[in-house]
């Protein structure tokens, strides 16, 4: 409780995780308040924000309602991000667990192909992953979370070097508990806090890849997201610019919201390092 | 000598990783709906089946997998990448010509993230938790949640569309011809932009990093001492913190190459300079996956090359590295 209490001390970590309560009622919301396809024609095209009562917001290129996107690329960027860290920490703690745990050439085989996936800039990966399966919704999520699992696995397998050998373990061994019990059931409960606050970390940079995924026209043109509405509005950059400002401005509150967020968290739960 | 040899052993690990990296995308690429051939056939506007044979024969594409990476790592070897029938002409000197613009496009991000992270980390910890820190700190983390492709179209509406001070894209003004220092001014100015929009998420995080550092060193016993010894601060912050202060900075620089790489990708499409990321996203779109490998593996070998370059920068700011 003492750890509730710090967060919610601090007015960075309050003020996050309000704007991140406001974008997940957003997603939640936008079926009421928009109940009509989004990516359907609304209007004119390029009707600027504030000038019609319907359209707060304005309308696109193609006559579609920017605000109605805007509520449901929380949607898609939650989804997309929630998921993606989801399959990225899952990946990199199996392999920092069982690197760390069994050391010897587990590890050595393991942190190769860590080291392989850090020198491959992830973003290019991402494109060739892009190149191979596609762009829908699921690869473009999997491809996501694949591409970011490398620093939560260095992550846990650090947590798991310097837990295997404490006392609580040599009692779980002395017991007769097998190596998946003290792994699963003793050491990762350990270990585990750490790695929860950097998947704040990785949610943060997953939301800003597919956004740029998306702002390249790379990643499923069939939903609405934000990063798909940023490269449409390219197109008439010039005179209407915000096509491209509104849904940037979603993405940067966004990002900054699960990043203030998590520093909240690590703040909350590691005292001894505030201000770091 | 012990820099180098050690520098050198770190270098010898690395192609092992290079390896793992380029026979995991080669055998990922067989997946790829469509081969070169398929390519260069929509390229001529089809053909028949015998032709289609012929041609796979030709570049080796009807042996079996094994065969054909087996042939692939040893024309690498040979640092023959290849040939794209996209472009036509050897993947190695499509790279080789785009690789300029955005080794340049790296160096500018770089010096200019490292640079301003440097002294707006050093400060902000100089006023921790007062005004200038407060304003620093929280500049960083917008700049850290900023969408870097977002940033570079709102500065072509700001810079290039309303105020027209500098150019909206490109690597150099085609219309004329310009030589000499007239050049080296024209492309600058064509790079301001991009610089600072791929150096921006950069100059977030070192700035961080170089705050928290700086506060770490400057608690230090050794810290306390030269101020003892009667100097004044900003002797104390120049000849004794930094040093040690800047060593997590110039690690991070290793760390983040593969990112900036990735991030170029982004901006080089945003300003349509003709770089490497840029041809990385073409080769995506045009599936021509020759050069795609081509492009892995010469990014792989840039990050490398950051790499070790760090190593030697890090051995000569902390001797002791060397001694262990």
């Amino acid at each position: 409780m003492d750890a509730v209490k710090r967060y919610f001390r601090s007015p960075a970590a309050v003020a996050g995780l309000i704007l991140l309560l406001v974008v997940i009622a957003m997603a939640i919301s936008a079926g009421w308040f928009y109940p009509r396809d989004p990516l359907a024609l609304a209007g004119r095209p390029l009707i600027w924000p504030f000038s019609n009562p319907r359209f707060l917001l304005g309308t696109d290129n193609s006559g579609r309602d920017i605000a109605a996107q805007i509520f449901y690329g929380a949607r898609i960027s939650l989804l997309i991000g929630g998921v993606a860290t989801a399959i990225a920490i899952l990946i990199g703690i199996l392999v920092g667990a069982f690197a760390g745990y069994y050391g010897g050439w587990v590890d050595n085989v393991l942190m190769r192909i860590t080291e392989a996936f850090q020198t491959l800039p992830n973003f290019v990966l991402l494109l060739v992953l892009v190149a191979v399966f596609g762009s829908t919704l699921t690869t473009v999520t999997i491809a996501v979370g694949v591409v970011s699992w490398p620093a939560p696995a260095r992550l846990t397998r650090a947590e798991f070097l310097s837990l295997r050998n404490r006392e609580f373990v040599q009692a779980g061994r002395t017991l007769g508990m097998k190596n998946i019990q003290l792994i699963f059931g003793e050491i990762l409960p350990n270990a585990l806090p750490p790695v929860i606050v950097y998947a704040s970390v990785v949610m943060a940079v997953s939301i800003l890849l597919e956004s740029a995924l998306a702002f390249l026209r790379l990643s499923d043109p069939n939903v609405a997201s934000w990063g798909n509405l940023i490269g449409l509005g390219r197109d008439v950059l010039r005179v209407q610019w915000y096509v491209s400002a509104i849904p940037g401005i979603a993405i940067l509150v966004t990002v900054l919201a699960v990043s203030l967020v998590g520093q909240g968290l690590n703040d909350a739960l590691n005292p001894r390092l505030k201000g770091r | 000598m012990r820099i180098l040899s050690l520098a050198g052993r770190r270098l010898a690990a690395s192609i092992p990783t290079l390896f793992l990296i380029l026979i995991g995308v080669f055998l990922l690429l067989q997946f790829a709906p469509g081969d070169t051939v398929d390519a260069m056939m929509a390229q001529m506007g089809g053909g028949d089946a015998a032709t289609a044979r012929e041609l796979r024969k030709f570049y080796g594409l009807d042996l079996s997998i094994p065969a054909q990476l087996g042939n692939y790592l040893w024309r690498l070897v040979r640092l023959d990448l290849g040939f794209s029938s996209i472009y036509g002409k050897p993947v190695a000197s499509v790279i080789l010509e785009r690789l300029p613009p955005t080794i340049l496009l790296m160096t500018a991000s770089l010096s200019f993230a490292f640079f301003f992270g440097l002294v707006f980390g050093v400060i902000a910890a100089r006023g921790v938790n007062r005004w200038p820190d407060t304003l620093i700190s929280t500049l960083g983390l917008i700049f850290y949640a900023t969408p870097s492709f977002w940033f570079g179209l709102m500065a072509i509406v700001v810079f290039s569309v309303y105020l027209q001070w500098l150019p909206p894209g490109g690597f150099e003004d085609i219309g004329t011809v310009q030589t000499g220092i007239w050049r080296v001014l024209d492309v600058a100015s064509h790079l301001v932009l991009p610089t600072l929009t791929l150096g921006l998420i950069f100059l977030a995080i070192y700035l961080r990093i170089m705050r928290a550092s700086m506060l770490e060193v400057l608690n230090l016993d050794y810290v306390r001492t030269a101020r003892a010894k009667g100097l004044d601060e900003t002797r104390v912050v120049t000849r004794h913190v930094l040093r040690n202060a800047l060593l997590p900075m110039v690690t991070l620089i290793g760390l983040q190459a593969g990112t900036m790489l990735g991030g170029s990708v982004v901006v080089e499409s945003v300003f349509s300079l003709p770089g490497l990321g840029r041809l990385a996203y073409e080769s995506v779109v045009q599936r021509d996956l020759n050069t795609l490998l081509g492009i892995v593996f010469v990014s792989a070998l840039l990050v490398i090359t950051v790499n070790f370059v760090v190593d030697l920068i890090y051995a000569r700011l902390d001797p002791r590295i060397t001694a262990g």
